[in-house]
């Protein structure tokens, strides 16, 4: 148990001494994150909502689909993005394989079916309330999936966390299309999984304390944005 | 020169969506009758309050003339016209419970004028007018959710009024409500009707339906039992039915 005594001296030692590497490397990580996070919410936001609100045949089998792919495995969705950036695939002409640009693009993909599968449930359930209301009223369609995710937007927080988690921590499907490249693609889980593979378990450890403590700092900073965690349960 | 100058067509002078017609309106689910052929027809003026017990089928009946749901047979019409969002938004319709948006409660009054297309630079001065009328200045800028059941029910309806419906209806709106807060639930529909807009609406509290009623309709079991002037309908209920309802005996 020396590991753990030691991995955290050295994760405080690493943020104390602001290793230039380290200080890169966590940046990349909260840049490829947040920034899939902001895609994931721009798709998954309105597409969860018009899952709640609309009703067409088939939409049960989407739901069941969507709920399904919450969990789809981070190195299947990074080999399916490998193969259509690579040199011979579909988008192999835009060469954004092993960038940080791949990065976001596989992890959108992993995030925003959990954005958009909240988003329905939390929307629907506000849609049941509101329905009749927003009809009296004469508000349109369209118009009322905006008041909907408007007045939900405590509730949809707490899904765009969940999907930042989701991102932050995973670490099959960066490495494949990023290809864990210093100084270009390095990112935190990538550099825990390559400092584990080359046995410096201390160092991966401390990584990990550092890693998880961002993601404690990031939810914490959400959260304390005005009410958020008072509000949601209206 | 227009060959019509008369008051009535002018462009500022909307037509009225009443009278309210409802031809042998029926609403079926399954083998269930849940109204059954109803006839009635709704002018301006009086304020008309449906009275009947539990399931007669008073809040369907006023969702139905609201257009929130289609007969299964049967026609409702709006000053001979089919429903449709447009003489919807002619009326208002205030819930048994208030459907408040998770907003500040001037933001509630301003979401309505906005969808009713009232201009911005108009918009402060009416909800500041229909804050002022429900009571609830002082908590203009409080999250309309934390009211109290009072308060929000008159937000409730002063959202409903600020829109200026030719007609209101609402289902039931004191039953969650203590009397005193009831009181001034009913001095909000008083004062609306004064305005000019047609009230109708459900209850059954009978000491309400006395205090507000102009006429009474009353239901049991999806059907229209008898429509009487309110006083004459107190005094002397012309069914076996309504007989019982006013006496306080069970109705089933």
């Amino acid at each position: 148990m020396d590991n753990f005594g030691a991995a955290f001296e050295t994760a405080f030692a690493l943020i104390l001494q602001l290793d230039s590497e380290l200080v890169e490397i966590v940046a990349l990580s909260l840049q490829v994150s947040l920034l899939a996070v902001a895609c994931s919410a721009l798709i998954g936001l309105p597409a969860g909502a018009v899952l709640a609100v609309v009703r067409f045949p088939g939409r049960q089998g989407v739901i069941v689909l969507l709920n399904a792919l919450m969990g789809l495995p981070p190195v299947v969705a990074g080999l399916v993005i490998y193969l259509l950036l690579s040199r011979a695939g579909p988008l192999g002409e835009y060469g954004l394989l092993f960038t940080p640009t791949a990065m976001v693009i596989a992890q959108t993909v992993l995030v925003t079916p959990i954005v958009a599968a909240l988003t329905r449930q939390t929307i629907e359930d506000l849609h049941s309330e509101y329905d009749e209301q927003l009809r009296s009223l004469g508000v349109r369609r369209t118009q009322s999936i905006w008041t909907l995710l408007w007045d939900g937007r405590y509730s949809l927080f707490t899904g765009l966390l969940a999907g930042f988690g989701r991102a932050i921590a995973e670490v099959g499907a960066v490495i494949i299309v990023g290809g864990n490249i210093n100084h270009v693609t390095r990112v935190m889980t990538t550099t825990i999984a390559l400092e584990t593979s080359k046995g410096n378990l201390e160092l991966a450890l401390a990584l990990g304390i550092i890693l998880i403590s961002l993601a404690i700092l990031v939810n914490a900073a959400v959260m304390s944005l005005r009410g958020v965690t008072a509000r949601a349960n209206w | 020169m227009p060959f019509d100058a008369s008051p009535r067509t002018r462009l500022t002078d909307r037509p009225s969506v009443l009278p309210l017609r409802l031809d042998a309106v029926a609403l079926e689910a399954g083998r269930h009758t849940l109204i059954d052929s109803l006839n009635l027809e709704l002018d301006r003026g009086p304020r008309t309050i449906i009275i009947g017990p539990n399931g007669a089928g008073k809040s369907l009946t006023l969702r139905l003339m609201h257009g929130l749901i289609k007969p299964t047979r049967g026609a409702v019409t709006w000053a001979g016209a089919a429903p449709g969002r447009r003489r919807r938004m002619r009326q208002a319709m205030v819930f048994q419970q208030p459907v408040l948006l998770r907003r500040s409660v001037a933001a509630n009054v301003r979401y309505v004028l906005r969808v009713h297309g009232v201009a911005r630079a108009e918009r402060a001065a009416r909800v500041a007018d229909a804050l002022e009328r429900a009571g609830l200045a002082h908590l203009a800028r409080r999250s309309a959710r934390v009211l109290s059941g009072g308060e929000q029910q008159r937000l409730a309806i002063a959202r409903a009024h600020a829109i200026q419906p030719e007609v209101l209806f609402l289902d039931e709106p004191t039953s969650n409500l203590d009397p005193a807060a009831a009181l001034a639930v009913e001095r909000m529909i008083d004062e609306i009707h004064a305005a000019g807009t047609k009230i109708v609406m459900t209850t059954h509290d009978m000491g309400q339906a006395r205090r507000l009623a102009d006429e009474i309709v009353f239901m049991h079991r999806g059907r229209l039992i008898e429509r009487t002037p309110a006083a004459a309908f107190f005094a002397d209920p012309q069914t076996q039915a309504a007989r019982d309802f006013v006496a306080g005996q069970l109705l089933v």
